[in-house]
């Protein structure tokens, strides 16, 4: 009985998968203008930052190590597919970006992008990961400032962007820089990027190997008294999750005309920086796949309608002073969900579309099992 | 020669700020095992209280540097504060984890919060330059600033020094950092203890900014989070939980940065700051003068 339910659990949501894969292409063919301008560029960058919100969480929810540098993987990643890609175009390997080419070089950079990452993440979690927490915070920081000054002094990505080094084309004309119509017609693309990244992590999840670092999250000496290869495996995840930060990487450069290396920076101004995508682990669930979906789309939503919605013309005056700088409404959104929910919102429970139905109930229970525990600690209180 | 001493007092000098910093690193790490992050933006909020109380203090006849007392004692509310609000809640409930995760957020709140506020506003500010006068020796021209820089964080070292070796409160505070619940039971009053900390560590923050604005006399609300970064690796390089391992690895870092500038090229300073941070970490992991504790289990 059991069994079938799981099954049919990962029916529905095999189901919802595919509808929203069909979705995207459907849209993509039929489309209008208002939706090329506003709703496509918005789902190619919820996109990345889907695939990096998890593959941080399977490193800072599943493994339990904080990692500050992880944008350094995808400015390798992107600077990796971006000059891939122009490699192929001056080659004359493809024209124009269309056709089966194109779509070969595509993916050529994907794979090679995150694989680049991946290694780095191997080079950088060899030595990092030999140390703990916060000194781990600190060194990953480290090597994160230290890949991006690095892109910046080398000659051919340079300080404003490829545009300005020695490949001197923007990524916009040539590469892998999308327009707005390329980004429309090759919406399928990014989606299918997200649905493959994020089934293979679910698969690393469940699988023994998910077993093991959860083990290593919860106590690393006892797993290691159980005969774990410790830092065998936190290199290995380290590296792995480099590696889907590294594919990010690649789907930002497709769908930015130019990079620049501030975009990958500890802090910015902007939605992409390495502390943005711990808020975004962090507020979804640490240790909760699902979570760290909801939580980017949510996190980009909020940030859009923060930056174009009206609502925000709307508030008093001192309020829409607060929302100039969002940096501020999200932060202190980490600390009000950290003070309440230390593990994050959805904690590690994953959802699935069957349990929308019971959640009216688990809710209740939530609460009323609070009321009791509340009502027998004053009990108790009374009776002493 | 004259470059290579005029490099070697700049290092001094930028060594020193980041030094002071690295102080009020240490002793929160000390006290707590918490990375302060927002400790870089005490420098910010210092910065600006002495952009305001400068030249009140210049209006009512006292020196100019007289506004670090306001200062001092602005960041060490700011610091006890965050404390209060954030920190303590959280250390309750959460693991380091959080608590680290916490401070990064805060760092976040205080430099958004100072740009919201119409006050101080976003856009830079150019405060009054203290410690003007130069003094030429030898071809090596060294600006009083410099001298006074180097001088003032040596004395606050040692006064540290004294305070937490021969005073009630510092001889808590140790006890605090080598055993929580042994303090307790000593009759100390650990909460008390880490909010005192706390505020002595934005105190020297507030110092720090003094320092940093006579040599770079621009105030913006971002300008915590470099100079944070900085002193924090300086902190760790010297192995974090220890004073005199923080004015080591402040100068350090401070001339290392000078030298790359010198030398080699300014674009490429962080790189080289950072792979000294890696360098000693995997050789040292304590930091160089930091003890080694193992994990009981």
């Amino acid at each position: 009985m059991r069994q079938n339910k799981t099954a049919q659990r990962y029916l529905v949501n095999f189901l919802a998968v595919a509808i929203l894969l069909i979705a995207s292409v459907i849209i993509s063919v039929t489309g209008g203008n208002t939706i090329k301008l506003k709703i496509v560029p918005s789902v190619w960058q919820c996109c990345y930052l889907i695939i990096m919100a998890a593959s941080l969480n399977l490193v800072l929810g599943f493994l339990g190590q904080l990692s500050l540098g992880h944008c350094g993987f995808m400015a390798v990643g992107a600077y990796a597919a971006a000059l891939i890609s122009l490699a192929f175009q001056r080659s004359g390997f493809y024209d124009e970006k269309s056709g089966a080419a194109f779509i070969l070089v595509v993916l050529i950079s994907f794979i090679a992008a995150g694989l680049l990452a991946a290694v780095l993440g191997l080079l950088v979690g060899i030595p990092a990961l030999r140390l703990k927490g916060d000194y781990l915070a600190i060194i990953t920081l480290g090597f994160g400032m230290i890949i991006v000054n690095l892109i910046n002094n080398i000659p051919f990505c340079g300080q404003q962007g490829l545009s300005q080094g020695a490949a001197s084309s923007a990524l916009y004309a040539n590469g892998l820089g999308f327009s707005n119509d390329e980004k429309m017609k090759y919406m399928w693309l990014g989606v299918l990027a997200v649905i493959l990244c994020m089934t293979v992590m679910f698969m690393f999840v469940r699988s023994k190997y998910g077993r093991i670092i959860r083990a290593i999250r919860d106590n690393e000496i006892a797993a290691s008294a159980s005969g774990i290869n410790v830092s065998f495996y936190k290199v290995m995840t380290f590296a792995f999750s480099a590696f889907f930060a590294g594919v990010a990487g690649a789907l930002y450069s497709c769908c930015n005309s130019a990079l620049a290396t501030t975009s990958f920076a500890f802090t910015n101004g902007s939605i992409l920086n390495s502390v943005f995508i711990v808020v975004m682990v962090v507020i979804g669930g640490m240790g909760s796949l699902t979570g760290s979906v909801v939580a980017a789309i949510g996190m980009f939503f909020l940030n859009y309608t923060i930056k174009n919605g009206a609502w925000v013309n709307a508030l008093p005056a001192f309020l829409q002073g607060i929302f100039t700088y969002p940096m501020l409404v999200y932060s202190l959104a980490l600390i009000v969900v950290i003070m309440f929910r230390p593990r994050g919102i959805l904690g590690t429970s994953e959802f699935a579309l069957c349990d929308i139905p019971q959640w009216p109930s688990r809710i209740k229970k939530h609460f009323s099992r609070k009321k009791e525990v509340t009502e027998k600690r004053e009990e108790g209180a009374a009776n002493e | 020669m004259i470059t290579f001493i005029q490099f070697l007092i700049t290092g001094l000098r930028l060594g020193s700020v980041y030094a002071l910093i690295a102080l009020g690193y240490t002793m929160v790490y000390g006290i707590i095992k918490l990375i302060n992050f927002a400790h870089g933006d005490f420098i910010m909020v210092g910065g600006y209280t002495l952009y305001f109380t400068i030249p009140i203090m210049m209006k009512m006849g006292l020196p100019g540097w007289t506004a670090v007392i306001l200062a001092v004692i602005v960041c060490a509310c700011v610091g006890m504060l965050v404390e209060l609000l954030a920190y303590r809640p959280v250390r309750k409930k959460g693991t380091n984890l959080t608590a680290l995760i916490t401070a990064i957020a805060m760092s976040f709140v205080l430099e958004n919060l100072a740009q919201a506020i119409p006050a101080i506003g976003p856009d830079p500010r150019v405060p009054y330059t203290l410690f003007t006068q130069t003094i030429t020796v030898g071809g090596v021209s060294i600006s009083s600033a410099t001298i006074i820089t180097i001088i003032v964080s040596a004395l606050v070292m040692i006064a540290l020094f004294l305070f937490t070796q021969k005073t009630r409160i510092g001889r808590a505070m140790r006890c605090v950092s080598e055993d929580k619940q042994a303090a307790v039971l000593m009759g100390i009053n650990v909460n008390r203890t880490i909010i005192t900390t706390f505020a002595i560590g934005a105190g020297l923050a507030a110092i720090a900014a003094l320092m940093y604005i006579a040599q770079y006399p621009k105030i913006y609300t971002t300008m915590g989070a470099t100079l944070g970064i900085y002193a924090f690796v300086a902190a760790v390089l010297g192995g974090i939980g220890s004073l005199p391992g923080a004015m080591l690895g402040g100068m350090v870092i401070g001339i290392v940065q000078s030298a790359t500038n010198t030398y080699i090229s300014s674009s490429m300073s962080d790189t080289f700051v950072y792979l000294i941070l890696i360098i000693v970490l995997m050789i040292k992991p304590a930091g160089i003068l930091g003890k080694n504790v193992g994990e009981k289990v």
